[in-house]
């Protein structure tokens, strides 16, 4: 099914699993960073990184694995200007699976666009509307990659659930209808390779899949 | 020279060109400066933005950068929230201390390039136009900088108030920048001391990723970045580029 919206902008949270964060132990403390994150960590997924299902995911020339960070996100459907908690969720029309793929890196105090913002780098999946769905605060993801799930985590006890995260971002930028907002990826996102398959399900969403290409040579 | 703008006017929106008593649209009709609604001169796409891109800059900002020499461009990313028109109102939070603006120098993209070299770039490039891009210090954070609350903020990123063709623009690698704060002169420089220049920034991010037409790049501010307040006029021009002016209000204005 898809969304009758043109997709405006894209944004992914980071950070927002508490074991994503703990998994950065004292680092977290230390320099370049100094202290924890205070607000949302937010990035933009740019249209060139757009991907339907079924298309190829391109590992760039002298990379072996790409990560792939599967999270779940809210697809805007009006406009959301320092929405209150409480009222949130009735701003989100719907929900998409979202592959939030990055070359690993081990930093995230100014990290390169190359990154994360290199084409084909966010399979987006299928909508569904909001009502479809139970709380989004309680789906199971999981990720497949040659049809062996090897990852599983889940929306529960995120540092920000959905409701408080929207109306966080929204007290300084505004969304508009077809904006699309990544809750964030968890711990452990597992890698893949060119020629591997994979596939990012979420409960009541269905599933995301994507094959892994290699650049071609000499483009 | 054409110089072309988007702007609102009588209900509808128009383009307009230049002309000795302000503005004509494609309609024929004449109007003051003041007399329209300024849009960014074009429907930007992706908005890319680089950090530290002049020298003198990076000085200025040394004392609280915890991570020195960089082997690449800084570039970020912002959204079309941020973009406002010439003569716009930017809103300047009350729990600020230190907002500043950064005059520079926006190339926007005609034709998609992927993989383009630098010899090629310049031939990728549509136009020019001034942006002035505000951030808000208070709000840095050292994870993912410059995080969003600092540089994505609603209307924060002036656009125009023209697009200059490229064609009327035969050395981007010569331009005066300035900014005016009150009719105070506050910020000076020009872009031939750009440390990636634009050329160099198509080839860069044009390896990885492919530009479409209507995207955008900021190519950075020159050192000279002091705070602003709630009615403050800040004036970013760039020889023959244009004259961008913005105001800033605070939050009464928003009902905050």
């Amino acid at each position: 099914m898809q969304s009758s919206l043109n997709r405006g902008t894209v944004y992914g949270t980071l950070l927002n699993h508490r074991d994503a964060l703990a998994a950065l132990g004292a680092a977290a403390s230390e320099p370049p960073y100094k202290v924890p994150p205070k607000a949302p960590v937010l990035y933009i997924k740019p249209r060139n990184t757009w991907l339907a299902a079924g298309e190829a995911i391109v590992v760039p020339a002298g990379v072996i694995e790409l990560e792939m960070g599967a999270t779940l996100g809210l697809v805007i459907g009006r406009t959301a200007c320092r929405v209150s908690e409480a009222q949130a969720l009735s701003f989100v029309v719907g929900y998409v699976i979202v592959n939030d793929v990055s070359v690993p890196h081990a930093s995230y105090y100014r990290p390169s666009l190359r990154f994360k913002a290199r084409d084909t780098f966010c399979p987006i999946g299928p909508f569904v509307p909001r009502d479809a769905v139970g709380s989004p605060d309680a789906l199971a993801i999981s990720v497949a990659i040659d049809g062996e799930t090897v990852h599983r985590c889940s929306t529960v006890g995120l540092i920000r659930p959905v409701a408080r995260l929207l109306a966080e971002v929204s007290e300084f930028m505004t969304l508009v209808p077809g904006d699309v907002l990544s809750v964030g990826v968890a711990a452990g996102a597992p890698r893949a390779r060119a020629g591997q398959r994979v596939s990012v399900g979420i409960d009541g969403l269905g599933v995301l899949s994507n094959p892994l290409v290699n650049e071609a040579v000499g483009t | 020279m054409k110089r072309v703008a988007r702007v609102a006017f009588g209900g509808a929106i128009h383009f307009a060109t230049e002309h000795a008593r302000g503005v004509q649209l494609a309609d024929g009709r004449v109007l003051a400066e003041t007399q329209v609604v300024w849009l960014p001169p074009i429907e930007a796409g992706t908005i890319i933005a680089l950090g530290i891109n002049y020298a003198d800059h990076a000085k200025e900002l040394a004392k609280e950068l915890t991570v020195g020499a960089q082997d690449e461009p800084l570039a970020f990313l912002k959204a079309p929230n941020t973009l406002i028109g010439h003569r716009g109102f930017t809103r300047r939070p009350r729990d600020a201390s230190f907002m500043h603006y950064e005059c520079e120098l926006a190339v926007v993209i005609g034709r998609a390039a992927k993989n383009v070299k630098r010899a090629d770039a310049l031939s990728f490039v549509a136009g020019y136009t001034v942006a002035n891009d505000y951030a808000v210090r208070d709000y840095l954070e050292n994870w993912y900088r410059p995080n969003l609350r600092v540089k994505n903020r609603d209307g924060c990123t002036a656009l125009g108030p023209w697009l200059v063709a490229a064609a009327d623009v035969p050395d981007p690698h010569a331009l005066a920048l300035r900014t005016f704060v009150n009719g105070t002169l506050t910020q000076q420089g020009n872009t031939r001391d750009l440390i990636n220049d634009v050329p160099a920034l198509i080839e860069y991010l044009s390896s990885f990723m492919t530009l479409s037409p209507g995207d955008v790049i900021l190519t950075g501010t020159p050192e000279g970045v002091v705070n602003v307040n709630p009615g403050d006029e800040v004036v970013c021009e760039i020889d023959g580029i244009g004259r961008l002016v913005n105001t800033l209000v605070g939050d009464e204005a928003f009902g905050r």
